[in-house]
């Protein structure tokens, strides 16, 4: 971008009309509604609001939904990876396609995804022959790792239970990690691995000691985008989860339930909590993209 | 969340590895493999079950589904959503990004922000804050009842139209507007940006007023970059279903999107109905994938030029 000669008045005209329009759509449309939260919350007593951020339910809630959200962005930073030096560094028929398809989970809609996630891993779908063997596994680790309690954590079932969650936060992640790393990959320069190799350092070695560390800062981004995509996500995860009260019901489905029993200030204070995670969240992804873009300087 | 969606990329960069930098074969067999199978469970195997479960009872409950009257208004709902939340973030993202990359004004870092603020906003809640502006309990619900109203003839006014917006097709229009706010405007300000002012500057030199700059030098130049957001835009319009299931009541036939309509079969057992609908919303998602690619490749074939 050219900082040139910009500091004295533009010739350019319509500066006033564009950023007046601007201010007052982004105004109406979002930064007093999204104030609407808080200024609701703030009409709490700090009793009330504790009683509903904090009942053993939402407290159960927060966990599978926080839970749930980072072992699906943990899974689509590992193979988010794989895909993307795939796609970047090798070639094979139908790249450009499978390339494309990527992109799928922002195009499809989340309800789509959700009835057909279901039925593929419903008892009788097409995976369905994973329950038993999921159900059998779990079973297995509850008799012989005494502690923990695995079934329910890890659930029983696939669908309408904790996995069904765990793959719908994984669909809908799925392009985060993917599409933060190939850039970075398509610009990593290969002079860094040539001198590795010249240098004797085995494939192994400059993957790990020269390859990762260059990418660490944008899988980290890519996890954060993914795990706070699915921190929010609705549409997709309650056809498949079975909305159990305690153990399967996660933050935003709470949300939806307390309005339904025209509970606004309860449904309003989960949503203020849920909202400033996401800033946090946000403010983090900031941060890192600029920590990534000073370490590609170097 | 900037990093979200995709940019039209800015590198095209291709190099020729040498052997030293090459992975061994079966490194590259099981990369590939690994690659291909996880995005065929988690991408290719959903996108088919919503085809498969739609024709499973054969193409007459298929084609049944459409004729089914609800059906065509959830479609004209989704459709008229659209045609409204899409033009208008244009206009807002046109006008964003004209302000942001063409002039320099202290705060635009935190306004560049705040463009980005409804990709953080769970759906959930997208609708929810709406609830609390435009429904019963809120602020407007408040005004319509309260006993000193600041302008007793807006209140008089709003009551006799029996103005709705929750429950109601503004207030649908407006969630999804919210949703797909950023999606333009993200889009056209990295690209104006990196575009500068001096093909506008030597317009305006030569005399061209500020309509003729913008419409004969900015939008040719943006053209696929808005084509880019748009699409974009539209494919979240259409499929939005968290915010607008908040804001919409479902009432049948009135209040439907194709999304609810889908639930709503879905809830009904009405399985393959269910599919039939979801593979029309398949079928706009493959669109945009495909338009996406075909957007990418052109502004591709225009760097190499």
């Amino acid at each position: 971008m050219s900082t040139s000669a910009r500091s004295q008045r533009s010739i350019l005209p319509g500066f006033g009309l564009s950023l007046g329009f601007t201010l007052a759509y982004l105004g109406l449309i979002v930064l007093i509604p999204l104030s609407a939260a808080f200024i609701k919350t703030a009409g709490m007593s700090w009793a009330d609001f504790v009683q509903a951020v904090a009942s053993p339910r939402v407290l159960a809630s927060y966990r599978l939904s926080f839970g749930a959200s980072f072992a699906a962005g943990f899974i689509n930073m590992v193979f988010g990876l794989i895909v993307a030096w795939v796609l970047v560094r090798y070639s094979f028929p139908g790249k450009k396609i499978v390339d494309a398809l990527v992109d799928l989970p922002f195009a499809l809609p989340t309800a789509v995804a959700g009835i057909a996630l279901t039925a593929i891993y419903a008892r009788n779908g097409l995976l369905g022959g994973l329950e038993p063997v999921w159900g059998g596994a779990v079973g297995w680790l509850d008799r012989y790792v005494p502690g923990i309690a695995w079934k329910e954590w890890l659930g029983v079932k696939i669908a309408f239970d904790r996995p069904g969650i765990f793959i719908a936060l994984t669909f809908i992640g799925l392009p985060f990690v993917v599409r933060t790393l190939q850039p970075v990959l398509e610009e990593l320069e290969p002079e860094l691995e040539e001198a590795s190799a010249t240098l004797g350092a085995s494939r192994w070695q400059t993957m790990r000691r020269v390859i990762l560390p260059e990418l660490f800062p944008a899988m980290i981004t890519g996890f954060t985008l993914a795990f706070a995509r699915a921190l929010g996500e609705y549409g997709s995860v309650v056809f498949i989860a079975g909305n159990q009260p305690m153990h399967s019901e996660i933050t935003p489905l709470l949300i939806i339930t307390k309005l339904e029993q025209y509970d606004y200030k309860g449904a309003t204070a989960i949503a203020v909590v849920l909202l400033i995670a996401s800033f946090v969240l946000l403010l983090l992804i900031n941060l890192l993209q600029k920590w990534s873009r000073r370490y590609h300087r170097i | 969340m900037s990093a979200a969606i995709s940019h039209l990329k800015s590198s095209s960069a291709t190099s020729t590895t040498s052997r030293a930098t090459q992975d061994a074969t079966w490194v590259r067999w099981t990369l590939t493999s690994v690659a291909l199978l996880f995005l065929a469970f988690f991408l290719v195997l959903p996108l088919a079950a919503v085809f498969t479960e739609a024709l499973r009872k054969g193409f007459g409950p298929f084609f049944g589904a459409f004729r089914d009257s609800d059906a065509i208004a959830s479609i004209r709902l989704t459709l008229l959503t659209a045609a409204i939340a899409v033009p208008a973030n244009v206009l807002f993202g046109v006008a964003a990004a004209w302000c942001i990359a063409k002039f320099n004004f202290s705060g635009k870092s935190i306004l560049t922000t705040l463009i980005d603020l409804p990709f953080a906003v769970s759906p959930v809640i997208s609708g929810l804050i709406y609830v609390l502006v435009f429904g019963l309990q809120g602020w407007l619900g408040q005004y319509q009842n309260a006993e000193n109203p600041w302008f007793p003839w807006l209140q008089q006014w709003l009551v006799e139209q029996d103005f709705k917006i929750i429950f109601a097709v503004p207030g649908i229009v407006l969630a999804t507007t919210f949703v797909t706010f950023p999606f333009v405007a993200r889009e056209l300000i990295p690209l104006m940006q990196s575009q500068g002012t001096d093909e506008e500057y030597a317009a305006v030199t030569l005399g061209a007023n500020g309509w003729q700059t913008f419409w004969r030098v900015t939008v040719p130049n943006i053209k696929w970059g808005l084509f880019y957001g748009v699409i974009l835009c539209n494919a979240r319009a259409m499929g939005e279903f968290g915010a607008v299931s908040v804001v919409s009541g479902h009432i049948r036939g009135e209040t439907n999107t194709m999304p609810l309509h889908v639930e709503i079969l879905y809830n009904e057992y009405n399985f393959s109905a269910a599919f039939a609908v979801a593979s029309l919303l398949a079928m706009l998602a493959i669109v945009t994938l495909v338009l996406k690619s075909f957007i990418e490749w052109r502004h591709a074939q225009s760097r190499l030029i």
